[in-house]
């Protein structure tokens, strides 16, 4: 750790430092979190919520009756862009019921990486409808696994119902190349978007 | 991975009840804090400060976003807005929310974005 001191004239340490961030969902074991550990620069952390207020329906899906508290986690890495900008990455919990708990997981967001598996597309359905209801600019990203069959793009984008404009890319999440690839299509993506009026969107 | 589990810490609850003085949320200047929010220490702790807060203030010294210091100090997200609320409102921190794509109202930040795009293609 780096002790500054807490004299420096015009206020406080770091100066200009500044954050932004990318969620990386998709559904369940689709390599979220693979992801999020690949290209980060710290070692990757989990920050926990804490759910009080179970309801029956979640306490009977985590199968622990009379449960009142339980907690949910959400990985977390981060890139130093340069030196006064920070990237952070969030793995969004693989359930989507539990979304709720973060209570503007999204806002602020540039955007999201919506990861795919192909061997089981609908997985990631909700987390698709879930960019589109929020309005969070997203690009999907197909992780692939060893067995996975390769489909032709436009097959998968009809399956997926995603818009025309939205990107599409392959990704090994395991990879940390690879995985930035998948941001620099998200960022490019972002700065298209932007250059289009946005009824046409 | 991410599957729910139950606290690891049997007497994690009460502990944050001590801590939080049993507020259980965020109001005030905290209820907008993002785990991606950085925090960044404007004073040095004093004599007395409460243990939590003055490990706030240490950590904070470089901005640090409050999902790295709640995972830092073990707290969860929403006990750690409650002890930032305090050091907000006693202006001890200063907290700096993630840049979004487009500001309010104006369009959407191309500079960042390219400023985003050069830094990945650094790495
Ligand atoms: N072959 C291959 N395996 C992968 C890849 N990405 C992830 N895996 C494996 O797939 C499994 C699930 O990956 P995770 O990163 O835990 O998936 P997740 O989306 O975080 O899962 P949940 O949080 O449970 O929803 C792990 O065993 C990974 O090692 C990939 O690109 N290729
Ligand atoms: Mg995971």
């Amino acid at each position: 750790m780096d002790f500054k001191g807490f004299d420096r004239p015009g206020g406080p340490g770091g100066g200009g430092t500044r954050s932004v961030k990318v969620m990386i969902a998709g559904g369940f074991g689709t390599g979220k979190t693979t992801m999020v550990r690949s290209v980060s620069d710290i070692k990757p952390l989990t920050t926990e919520e804490t759910l009080t207020e179970a309801s029956a329906d979640v306490d009977r899906l985590i199968g622990v009756a009379d449960k009142t508290e339980t907690t949910v986690s959400l990985d977390f890495g981060k890139i130093s862009l340069n030196d006064t900008l920070m990237l952070y990455l969030f793995g969004t919990p693989g359930q989507e019921r539990f979304w709720f708990l973060w209570n503007g997981l999204f806002k602020g967001a540039l955007g999201a990486v919506v990861l795919v598996d192909t061997r089981r597309l609908a997985s990631s359905f909700r987390a698709i409808e879930e960019m589109e209801r929020q309005n969070v600019p997203f690009v999907v990203a197909l992780n692939v696994f060893p067995d996975s069959k390769e489909y032709p793009l436009e097959e998968v984008r009809d399956a997926l119902d995603i818009s025309p404009h939205t990107p599409i890319v392959a990704c090994d999440a395991r990879d940390r190349a690879s995985s930035r690839d998948v941001l620099v299509a998200l960022i490019r993506h972002l700065k298209e978007r932007s250059a289009v009026p946005l009824e046409s969107r | 991975m991410s599957a729910p589990r139950r606290p690891t810490n049997p007497s994690g609850l009460e502990r944050y009840y001590v801590l939080t003085k049993g507020r259980s949320g965020p109001g005030g200047s905290a209820s907008s804090l993002d785990v991606a929010t950085l925090i960044v220490s404007r004073t040095a702790p004093a004599p007395g400060f409460q243990h939590e807060h003055e490990e706030i203030l240490r950590r904070c010294r470089d901005p640090l976003s409050a999902a790295e210091l709640g995972a830092h100090l073990g707290l969860p997200f929403n006990i750690l807005a409650v002890l930032l609320t305090d050091l907000l409102e006693a202006g001890h921190v200063e907290a700096r929310d993630p840049i979004p794509a487009h500001g309010a109202g104006s369009g959407p930040d191309l500079a960042l974005l390219e400023e985003v795009l050069s830094g990945l293609q650094r790495l």
